[in-house]
Parts: C-alpha cells; sequence; structure tokens
C-alpha cells in the first residue's frame, strides 16, 4: 500500500505502525510516532493499522532553541 | 522554583545552529547552564549523535514545539517529546507570524489547557502581556516565559517597561526571559530587573567563539542574579555627591 512517510511517499509492505518502524530501520525507542497528526505511543504502535495513504510522522531528538 | 526543581544556573541554553557537534558540546559545559532546550525533527542520520551530546552533558532537557502554528499541531509534539525526552517539561511554543515569531496567543492558552490536564509541566513562550499571563496560569501553567525580543533578533529587553510590569504583576510565578537577547549585558539586565533566569540560543550559537560566548553570558547571568539579590540602588535625576562635604578644606580664594 501506498503512505506518506514523513512528507515522502512510499510503497510499504507494513500492516502495522510497528512493521513500518521495523521495516524502514528506525531505531524502535529512539522515535516517537504519529498517524495523522494525532500521537501513536510506542506501545501501542502494533495495534494501530495503517491504512492507504496514512500520513505517518516518525521523529527523533534533534537541536533546538 | 521551576515545577519544584532548584536550579544553580539561572542560564538556559539552546542547542541549535552550532558550528559543530564538538563546540555545542563545550558550549554546554561553559555555559554552566543545568537546562537545555531540545527539539523534534524527522529521523535523521546524526540522531544518534545528538542523543549521546543530550546524555553526555548531565542537563534536564527542556523539549519545545518550535514550528508549531496551531494547538493540534503543538500538543501532538509535546505528547512526542515526552514519550522520546522522558520528561513532562515542555516549552510550549504555538507561533503566530512568520515575520516576528510572535505566539498566537489564542492557541498558546488553547494547547496549555490540554497539555496541563494531561499532567505536562509547561513553559509557555509568551509575550509580556498580563491577561495573556493571566489565562496561562489559569490553565495550570507554573512558569511563564515572556519574551524579551522577537526570536533570534538579539535586540534584549525591547519593551522593558512592560517586562517590569510583568514582574511586579506576577510576584510569585517563575518568570524565563525566553528570546530576543543578544549580549550577555541584556541578560544580566533582566535577571538585574528580577526575572528568574534566561533562555537563549542565537547569541552563544553564532558567536565567532561561541564556548567564550557562552561562558561570558554564564557569568552575566550570575552576576545579574547576585545584583538583584544584593539589591539595586534607587535611580536619581539628579547628582548626589559621594564623597563627604564634611571636612573638606577652604581652598577657594
Amino acid at each position: 500500500m501506498r503512505i506518506e512517510l514523513n512528507g515522502a511517499r512510499v510503497e510499504t509492505g507494513a500492516i502495522t505502525l510497528a512493521e513500518l518502524v521495523a521495516e524502514r530501520g528506525f531505531p524502535e525507542t529512539a522515535v516517537a510516532t504519529a498517524l495523522d497528526g494525532a500521537f501513536v505511543p510506542r506501545g501501542a504502535r502494533a495495534d494501530t493499522a495503517l491504512a492507504e495513504g496514512a500520513r505517518v510522522e516518525v521523529l527523533t531528538p534533534m537541536q533546538g532553541g | 522554583m521551576f515545577y519544584g526543581t532548584e536550579l544553580t544556573s539561572r542560564l538556559m541554553l539552546g542547542t541549535a545552529q552550532y558550528p559543530s557537534p564538538q563546540v555545542l558540546r563545550d558550549a554546554i559545559a561553559a555555559s554552566g547552564a543545568e537546562v537545555i532546550t531540545v527539539s523534534l525533527r524527522r529521523e535523521g542520520r546524526e540522531g544518534g549523535a545528538f542523543r549521546e551530546i543530550l546524555k553526555d552533558s548531565g542537563c534536564r532537557l527542556l523539549p519545545n514545539t518550535a514550528g508549531c502554528h496551531s494547538a493540534r499541531e503543538a500538543v501532538t509534539t509535546a505528547q512526542m517529546a515526552r514519550e522520546l525526552f522522558g520528561t513532562d517539561w515542555i516549552k510550549l511554543e504555538v507561533i503566530g507570524h512568520a515575520d516576528t515569531l510572535q505566539p498566537d496567543p489564542f492557541a498558546l492558552v488553547e494547547a496549555a489547557h490540554i497539555l496541563c490536564a494531561e499532567g505536562f509541566e509547561v513553559f509557555p513562550y509568551t509575550t509580556e502581556d498580563l491577561i495573556l499571563g493571566e489565562k496561562l496560569i489559569e490553565a495550570g501553567c507554573r512558569v511563564l516565559m515572556p519574551w524579551g525580543a522577537p526570536i533570534g533578533s538579539g535586540q534584549g529587553l525591547s519593551n522593558r517597561s512592560g517586562l517590569a510590569r510583568m514582574r511586579a504583576h506576577f510576584p510569585d510565578v517563575p518568570l524565563v526571559i525566553d528570546a530576543g537577547i543578544g549580549a550577555p549585558s541584556q541578560a544580566a539586565e533582566a535577571m538585574e530587573m528580577g526575572f528568574d533566569a534566561v533562555l537563549l540560543n542565537t547569541a552563544v550559537a553564532s558567536a565567532r567563539n561561541p564556548v567564550a560566548m557562552a561562558r561570558a553570558f554564564g557569568q552575566a547571568v550570575e552576576a545579574g542574579l547576585a545584583a538583584h539579590e544584593a539589591g539595586l540602588m534607587p535611580r536619581r535625576d539628579m547628582a548626589r555627591a559621594s564623597t563627604p562635604v564634611f571636612g573638606m578644606a577652604e581652598l577657594a580664594g
């Protein structure tokens, strides 16, 4: 299915958010996730199904002021 | 003091825009800051190295919601930051204007309500507006962070009298001057006025020598706090001789 990951259109075989994080090689405990603008806690990723066109954000610590 | 946390150093330092990770590391150490601000961005390749710097600094982290323009974006960012950084502290920024980076006061209060109800300890980036400050406190904020001047402008305390009124109006609320500080003298001035801390980033990161500037800011903030505690003399319009007149010789012809 096609989804939007961090602003880029990608084709994924992942069914859940947890699978997507694993498939893309993100460090599981060092990222935070959101689906369609809403926060998805780490523990809920495995139960969060992805749908066609889903907008996923995977964020990491970055420099900030 | 800041949600139950006492800080020895009253300088809070941003971590963005440094010429290199090593300079960032050294600047944090030289500043003496115990609180550093951090952000969340899309996963890149250099994330691991930055996490190391944060850990090694020993500082308490204050994640921000920089770049958010709506309450919803800010709330989601705060929730993600809490999980990632393991802290309830959040520097709440909801930007209302692209040129001034002025906070959107209405969205700010809305987001503060939601986050305080969810147990966050919110540090709202706000203006010197007293009513807005009241609304933020009603929402559950126990710290306020008024701007000195627009972010990154280096103008210092551009509305000094407004900030002085704010200090007088909220005598028991920790107030942090956040943004607009360009020189150590301006940071010292804020502390002399009785503000509880100063948060800055660009003035250090874009100095010719960021590490030396970080140290200068640490010293200025310390001096300003000491001066405030020592009690400044009142200003006068006219001169008053400091050397006593008593015992002066009559030498005039």
